[in-house]
């Protein structure tokens, strides 16, 4: 199953590329970097989709108290940064030959921002808390109680600034020619699947580290009782753990 | 519901009446908030022409600075102390400790705010409308309370707790950031008020804010 879902990522990435290539036609005004939006625009709703992940990871958790769950939030948490940060370099690639800026303190822009800032705490706070269980009840409460900021975030700054280009596509007339929306659609499509593709990879990575875990623990615990001591944590103070 | 308000009171009671003794959260507070602005002053080189304009972020970003200290403070004290031991073991509903605590911080925090404000008059030689401007600082210190109280209790788990308390709630206060420096312009004598959306978000982020606290708390707390 996973090696369909390889197999279907590169041939979608690979049709994609070929269309932000050579199919989608030069946009009037812009000429060819107008062609990252294609990348942009696509991570930037990965990252949303990543993050509504982590959300419903960090419900499902704290439910349930599976670390299955936490490692799927882990996961996609990672994920997700990586693509904000995608976001905000391409977003800053794209700006300067346009606007002839890095950046701007325009609404979507400083929204996005944020919701780095915010996620990248959530790694943060993952790092530097020594106890597993601990670290994974607290950012589930972290990756719920900050998804609910995105909306009031998003309000408040548009209200306060803007500038970035209002929607083309996602609208009830999409002001794009056929081409462009199509290659659009099929680039998210490919996003979505490489999306999917690192999220399954990573999860498993973290579903093995956790069984590790619990297996040193096991036999540290063994060998200690053996021993007549009292059983040492593998965890607190490890920051391989 | 009695029950409930009793509890509250309790713990508020107490946490009072341990800083009262003390008084070292308090004054520790006010003396940094009252360093910050004079900071500030050399930082922005606040002259009078532009110092209403800028003023506003001024105040808002020591109180948020002062209240932080406070915020962090707070936790580790009971930490260090046991006492949270003894607050988990009691027959407190988990909201009701939530409540408390965010009263107890939104309590300690208006002192605060009330000699910023007293300070930056007096230092800035700024004329404020009172009345508006306390009803803005007031929604977005109990959003602050309210967020502060809950990352607190998350941030007191971690290494590095003083550092991990901001780099969590900053991102998630710039709501309260915009909108108290936006909905206090007519304090200040900024233009007329725009302020009614400003404070409209600002009582939404507060209800958001004190309903996730109460819930989360539980999970924050438990050991």
């Amino acid at each position: 199953m996973t090696k369909a879902l390889v197999v279907a990522t590169a041939v979608t990435a690979a049709l994609a590329l070929a269309m932000i290539v050579g199919y989608a036609p030069n946009e009037r005004v812009q000429g060819v970097v107008q062609r990252i939006f294609y990348f942009h625009v696509p991570m930037a709703w990965v990252a949303y989709l990543a993050f509504s992940v982590v959300l419903v990871a960090s419900i499902a958790y704290l439910w349930k108290r599976d670390s299955r769950w936490d490692a799927v939030a882990r996961a996609s948490v990672e994920i997700g940064v990586l693509f904000t940060t995608l976001v905000l370099v391409t977003g800053s690639l794209w700006g300067k030959p346009i606007w002839n800026t890095w950046w701007t303190w325009d609404g979507r822009l400083t929204s996005t921002l944020v919701l780095w800032f915010i996620y990248v705490g959530y790694l943060m706070l993952r790092a530097y808390t020594p106890d597993p269980e601990r670290a994974a009840r607290l950012s589930a409460v972290l990756g719920i109680v900050g998804f609910l900021d995105i909306p009031i975030i998003h309000f408040s700054v548009q209200w306060w600034r803007t500038l970035h280009p209002e929607p083309v596509i996602a609208r009830s007339d999409p002001q794009a020619p056929p081409e462009m929306i199509l290659t659009l659609v099929v680039s998210l499509v490919a996003m979505t699947l490489l999306y999917t593709t690192l999220l399954v990879y990573r999860t498993a990575l973290e579903r093995i580290r956790d069984e590790n875990r619990e297996l040193l623990q096991g036999e540290v615990n063994e060998l200690s009782t053996q021993a007549g001591r009292a059983p040492v944590s593998t965890t607190v103070g490890n920051p391989n753990a | 519901m009695t029950a409930f308000v009793g509890q509250v009171y309790a713990v508020l009671a107490k946490d009072l009446l341990v800083e009262w003794r003390s008084r070292d959260l308090v004054i520790a507070m006010i003396v940094f908030a009252f360093l910050a602005l004079v900071t500030f002053n050399f930082a922005l080189d606040l002259r009078p022409d532009m110092v209403s304009a800028v003023g506003r972020g001024v105040l808002w970003v020591v109180v948020v600075f002062a209240g932080t200290i406070g915020l962090g403070r707070s936790f580790a004290a009971e930490r260090d102390q046991g006492t949270l031991e003894g607050l988990l073991i009691a027959p407190l509903d988990r909201s009701a400790l939530f409540f408390a605590k965010v009263l107890g911080n939104l309590l300690f925090m208006a002192l605060v705010e009330l000699v910023a404000v007293a300070a930056f008059v007096a230092l800035f030689n700024v004329a404020i409308d009172p009345l508006p401007l306390a009803a803005t600082l007031a929604l977005g210190t109990l959003g602050l309370a309210a967020t502060g109280t809950l990352f607190a209790g998350i941030a007191s788990n971690t290494r590095a707790r003083e550092v991990m308390l901001p780099v969590l709630l900053f991102p998630i206060i710039v709501p309260i950031l915009i909108g108290v420096v936006q909905a206090s312009q007519p304090a200040f004598g900024e233009g007329a008020a725009r302020e009614a959306p400003w404070l409209v978000l600002l009582a939404t982020f507060d209800v958001v804010y004190l309903a996730a606290g109460a819930v989360a708390f539980e999970y924050v707390l438990e050991e």
